[in-house]
């Protein structure tokens, strides 16, 4: 079976909605199923499940978390990254907390869905984020697929989970297509998948930046052998893995499209310098610090990651020796 | 003391003054210890506004649920929380409510159907149309009450929330209890067109009612509770009140003149209290009033020796999951 990574979500949004009648979708025109993943829920599911609204994101998000709070298992589609700014007060600041500030008492089974985060060639300053990483440091859940299959299994978890999760559809893995020969199955939250194994440098790739990483994988190798770690979800983070991959090449390479301060990447970086095994300084490729992608195509892509970055970091932790420390005392 | 009304009996005239004095006592017994330093953070006193929760909560049926305010303490009280685990909760005890996890300003009880008072002005007016919403898809015959101020009348996600239940004609009933200051701006400074003007513009029906006279409140929200219930959609009440205290115990500190003594002292004459006293037999208040006064002396006791709760805790009920996160040293 040949399966799009838009296919993958509307499968598995498909196959959520049929298992639990808790389920139901909120989003602007799903019911159209303009944004892909919502397309023919309305048909099989009724608008009683699949609930076009207004364009009130506060409120139908935190309508959400009124209908998560007393038993639904919502999930709400958010056409553009950047509305996910507009609610952040209804994620965070109720979603996430209502767990522990009700001792316990109450959960928030809530899923949003973002398809087509990040850039998408052309839509600018507000239409380009993303935010992944602030949610990350929010504490909630939060997953970025790189594949079709891992767009439906962790999508399937996400919904499945008794906590908020975001999950960020990345707009440059959507064109992604895989023939699957596989059952689809849910993919637990919180563990990472090595897409190419490799012994001399980690590359830690988020969400559509792991193709990236496999095809400078694939032409690098006559140099170096580079194993590609996606975390798949970010928070909680596989730190296990990571360990893990680490002890074998001791090397590290994160690319990750947030802007750079205080990025995912920069946590990972600081965790492998305090926590695991580095032999090597560590990079990280990133959005420059306080980006916003200007229109231009040319500028739009000149602040992502690209393969060209990625190469010359892999080739700089390569060329680092471990100094002897009487070296490090002379500088 | 057979024959009087229990605790959380709203069924008559009785009852009801019960309640007020309930409200009014326990508020008197937090204030005393938000001065005696052993309630942290202060609390927003209901003190005034008791016949507007008595009201509306003497108009609900077990089954209907309700969000809350930061002055929450009174509809927490009136839908039927224990006083003794509410104050526990103030004083940070593992007896509360919340388990000590939420304070005065998120106590929740979701067994009452109680969701939870709420730090953010106008948050609750979303969820609770979220959780009416989730009782109709569940073919379940439960209304959702949304305490809200005149403050939250400038909030626009509770606009948005207006228009969504109004277009889904969802059992909501929008309760404005206008206390004549957003803190200390004034409402007639601050809202444009009046209260219930907003809510008509939606095509709500909308009351205003005295909201010092709890039997008007309940007379009115019990017709707009049945019409909802009836599949009429939402209603909304614009409750004239006033708050005897400070918008904050810290405001005690601070001797802010935003209002006149004489403004005070005259709604200090409109209390609710004496008002539903006269229409008991006489004698009947004095005994209700020493019912609630060993209540409360019982209330104090269990929230004084409730435990403190250990440190070691801080963060239990973070994910419903029971995901750990990592700490802050890193270990």
């Amino acid at each position: 079976m040949r399966l799009s990574y838009t296919k993958a979500l509307n499968r598995a949004l498909t196959d959520a909605l049929a298992e639990d009648p808790a389920v139901c979708v909120f989003g602007e025109d799903i019911g159209a199923g303009m944004a892909g993943p919502t397309l023919n829920l309305l048909d099989r599911f009724g608008p009683g499940r699949i609930v076009d609204t207004p364009l009130s994101e506060q409120a139908f998000t935190s309508m959400a978390i009124g209908a998560a709070l007393t038993g639904r298992r919502p999930v709400i589609e958010f056409q553009i990254p950047s509305l996910l700014f507009l609610v952040f007060e209804q994620l965070v600041n109720q979603a996430h907390k209502f767990s522990l500030m009700t001792g316990g008492q109450a959960n928030v089974p809530l899923t949003c869905l973002v398809p087509g985060s990040g850039s998408r060639d052309g839509w600018a300053g507000q239409h380009s984020d993303h935010p992944y990483s602030l949610f990350a440091h929010a504490g909630m859940k939060t997953v970025v697929p790189a594949t079709p299959t891992d767009a439906y299994g962790l999508l399937r978890s996400a919904i499945a989970d008794p906590d908020p999760v975001v999950v960020f559809a990345p707009a440059g893995a959507l064109p992604v297509r895989e023939t699957v020969t596989w059952e689809l199955s849910p993919i637990p939250l919180g563990s990472a998948r090595i897409h190419r194994e490799g012994a001399d440098v980690t590359v830690v790739a988020v969400g559509h930046l792991v193709h990236d990483a496999l095809a400078v994988a694939e032409e690098l190798a006559p140099e170096v052998s580079v194993e590609v770690f996606d975390p798949r979800t970010l928070y909680p983070f596989d730190w296990t893995a990571l360990a893990a991959s680490l002890e074998r090449t001791g090397r590290l390479v994160v690319v990750d499209d947030s802007n750079r301060s205080c990025g995912i990447g920069g946590e990972i970086v600081a965790t492998a310098a305090e926590e695991l095994r580095l032999i090597a300084p560590p990079r990280r490729i990133t959005r420059p610090d306080g980006a916003v992608l200007p229109f231009a195509p040319a500028l739009d892509r000149a602040l992502q990651p690209n393969r060209d970055q990625l190469r010359d970091a892999v080739r700089a932790v390569m060329k680092h020796r471990p100094t002897s420390s009487r070296e490090d005392r002379g500088r | 003391m057979t024959g009087l009304p229990g605790s959380a009996d709203l069924g008559s005239p009785a009852g009801r003054y019960r309640m007020l004095r309930l409200i009014r006592g326990f508020e008197e017994l937090a204030l005393g210890l938000v001065k005696s330093g052993e309630i942290t953070g202060g609390i927003h006193p209901y003190i005034g506004q008791e016949a507007v929760a008595v009201g509306v909560c003497a108009a609900l049926r077990p089954q209907d649920r309700i969000t809350s305010t930061h002055r929450g303490h009174g509809h927490v009280l009136a839908k039927g929380a224990d006083p003794s685990r509410l104050l526990a909760e103030l004083l940070g005890r593992t007896g509360g409510l919340n388990r000590g996890r939420g304070g005065s300003m998120h106590a929740a009880d979701f067994s009452l159907g109680i969701l939870g008072a709420n730090g953010m002005v106008g948050a609750g007016g979303a969820i609770a149309v979220g959780a009416a919403w989730s009782a109709r898809q569940a073919g379940e015959d439960r209304v959702a009450v949304a305490f809200f101020g005149d403050g939250a009348l400038n909030q626009g996600v509770l606009l948005e929330s207006f228009n969504l239940a109004a277009m889904w004609r969802l059992p909501v009933l929008f309760v404005c209890e206008n206390n004549g200051y957003a803190t200390t701006l004034p409402a007639a400074t601050a809202v444009a067109g009046s209260a219930t003007g907003r809510a008509a513009a939606f095509g709500i029906p909308a009351v205003e009612v005295d909201g010092m006279d709890a039997e008007a409140v309940r007379a009115a929200a019990a017709e707009a509770v049945a019409r909802s219930a009836a599949g009429g959609g939402p209603g909304f009440l614009e409750c004239r009140t006033y708050r005897f205290e400070g918008h904050h115990t810290m405001e005690r500190l601070m001797k802010l003149r935003y209002r006149t003594p004489e403004e005070v002292a005259d709604w200090r004459g409109l209390d609710p209290l004496p008002r539903a006293a006269a229409l008991l037999p006489p004698g009947l208040a004095e005994r209700l009033d020493a019912s609630v006064a060993q209540q409360l002396a019982a209330a104090r006791q269990f929230a004084l020796d409730s435990e403190l709760p250990s440190v070691e805790g801080a963060l239990d009920h973070l994910y419903a999951d029971g995901l750990r996160p990592r700490a802050g040293s890193g270990a």
